[in-house]
């Protein structure tokens, strides 16, 4: 299947240092450019503290060439705490998706948003807290329309030590899975651009 | 004609491109200290150096003694690379001025991050411009480059380890936070797709050799210790066989050398990209991830309908005077964003000489510049 053209796709990942929100940019961003082919900065920003400080991932996704490495104005903001969720909502273009943690982001500042617990997800379904941002990197890898389950899930085997690789792979199925059941299938609707339906 | 050799495609981080740049161009020797945000360098080094079969790498206990390592390797022979930020940057200043003195070759990347001190470690900045410049004691001549993408990253690298063995002189390759911190889609060339320079050695008898000779470019040929070429090295101003001398003529000689070879060059040395320059009558001047906001707020200005053009620089010291003169023929108004308080804009005045209007925008919050500031600057001519 042809990539979707796509001109400054601007995503942001942000929450609490720990949540592995870098590995999840750098894994997304690594199956954007090399399995997909697409032109991608990721850039990050964090607090000095090993955890608990704030965290911040920035992916920019083009066709072409891409100047300015960071993101201005979002088309998805992935907010996994309330501090992150309030700090850039400002920044959503409208028309924009706003993905959240349920029980991190109590107060939403807008009804008009996508959501999972994904920590419990990540904790009860997979039994690691900690494969979290792996469940969220499912979850988008079916809400965005011009990423393929089957790349992303790929390039998640070649990025992860063998170790972890299975409980990943789970999370990352489930997360998939979910946004499907919860989400809708036409979740994505206002981002796809051309008639290829279907990632398969 | 042969079919181009497909190159490797890895998505990577700006400090992972600079050691890749490295292995590329024939570094054989690290020593270093860990500091953000430039630790990735020496932790892919640790991993990547000592597989290239000859490949020595040292965490060294400070910065001061990473420098006093890497001089030692370089007059050994090899091709040798510290990287660090601010604060070790300072502490490096010393044996810096001693590798110019020796003459040694060396490249020695500086992350920058925010300051005074230990300031903003995780931040961004370019804050060391001028300690880059000026930063070792003595009057000295210094070629200090920047890259503001991941592939210039790499390349960069490479270039800054050809000045060092072309001109045999520290090089001091200076990158910010976002440049460093930034995973970019990028390619690695293969053997033979680029240029890779290694330091004259001498060809006469051990017995007819002067270390620091006269020659015509300046740069004496240098034989790696231990080679059989009797070879004195010192700090103290030396005569051509390199021992310490207080004579007027030979002092004279040795610091006119020292600049002459890098000044004479300057046509090799003062890399620059221009983007759209030719008409411009605003142009913005720009180095490092600033340059990157700067080539998208021209877009803009030039879909407004303002003659706007990027002047980006990519070495930084010795000034790429020629290159700004020619834009000040038509410019009416320059435009210089740092993340500094203006550091890099002094120079750009200086070449200037009242000539066009140089507006500043300076950043110190640890932010980058963004692409609407230099935007609105420009829409006000």
């Amino acid at each position: 299947m042809k990539p979707q053209e796509l001109d400054r796709f601007e995503i942001r990942f942000s929450g609490l240092g720990g949540q592995g929100i870098i590995t999840l940019g750098k894994i997304m961003g690594q199956g954007l450019a090399l399995g997909h082919g697409y032109n991608v900065t990721q850039t990050q920003s964090y607090g000095p503290e090993a955890r608990g400080g704030s965290s911040k991932c920035d992916l920019v996704i083009s066709s072409g060439r891409i100047s300015y490495p960071k993101a201005e104005s979002l088309d998805l903001l992935v907010a996994l705490s309330q501090e992150a969720c309030n700090a850039y909502y400002p920044y959503l273009k409208p028309g924009g998706a706003l993905v959240i943690e349920t029980e991190l982001v109590g107060q939403q500042p807008t009804n008009r948003f996508l959501g999972l617990p994904f920590t419990a997800l990540a904790r009860d379904k997979v039994g690691v807290a900690q494969a979290m941002n792996t469940v969220v990197l499912g979850a988008l890898s079916f809400l965005l329309p011009f990423v393929q389950q089957a790349i992303m899930r790929k390039t998640l085997e070649t990025v992860l030590p063998a170790k972890i690789r299975a409980v990943n792979v789970k999370a990352f199925n489930l997360g998939h899975r979910l946004a499907k059941k919860e989400w809708g299938d036409d979740a994505g609707e206002v981002w796809r651009v051309e008639e290829g339906f279907g990632d398969d | 004609m042969p079919r181009r050799k497909k190159r490797k495609e890895i998505f990577a981080l700006g400090n992972e491109a600079v050691v890749e740049g490295a292995l590329l161009a024939g570094c054989s020797f690290y020593g270093g200290y860990p500091i953000t945000p430039s630790s990735e360098i020496m932790e892919i080094m640790a991993a990547r150096l000592p597989m290239t079969g000859d490949g020595v790498f040292m965490q060294m206990e400070d910065e001061i003694a990473s420098m006093g390592a890497i001089v030692g390797a370089s007059l050994a022979g090899r091709k040798v690379m510290t990287a660090t930020s601010g604060p070790g940057f300072s502490l490096m200043q010393e044996n810096l001025g001693y590798a110019i003195m020796a003459e040694a070759p060396l490249v020695l990347v500086n992350v920058m991050r925010g300051g005074p001190s230990t300031g903003l470690p995780t931040s961004p900045a370019q804050a060391d411009v001028q300690q880059a410049r000026w930063g070792t004691h003595g009057d000295h001549p210094i070629i200090v480059l920047s890259a503001s993408d991941v592939q210039e990253c790499l390349d960069m690298t490479i270039t800054a380890f050809n000045m060092a063995e072309k001109y045999r002189t520290p090089v001091i390759l200076l990158l910010d936070e976002v440049t460093a911190h930034t995973r970019e889609k990028i390619e690695v060339p293969n053997e033979g797709e680029f240029e890779v320079f290694s330091r004259t050695v001498p060809s006469m008898p051990p017995e007819w050799y002067k270390p620091y000779e006269e020659t015509v470019r300046g740069v004496p040929p240098m034989p790696p210790l231990g080679a059989g070429y009797r070879f004195h090295v010192t700090g103290l101003t030396h005569d051509r066989n390199g021992f310490p001398t207080q004579r007027p003529e030979e002092i004279v000689e040795l610091l006119e050398r020292i600049h002459r070879k890098i000044d004479q060059f300057f046509y090799d040395i003062q890399l620059v990209d221009e983007v759209q320059t030719t008409d411009a009558d605003v142009v913005v001047i720009a180095y490092g991830s600033v340059a990157r906001s700067a080539e998208l707020a021209v877009h803009q200005a030039r879909l407004n309908g303002v003659r706007a053009g990027l002047l980006k620089l990519k070495t930084l010291f010795p000034y790429p005077r020629r290159h700004t003169e020619k834009i000040l023929g038509h410019a009416r108004t320059l435009v210089v964003p740092e993340m500094n308080m203006g550091q890099m804009s002094r120079e750009v005045k200086r070449v200037n000489m009242g000539r066009a209007s140089v507006r500043t925008i300076n950043r110190v919050d640890g932010q980058i510049v963004t692409p609407s500031e230099i935007l609105k600057v420009i829409m006000q001519g």
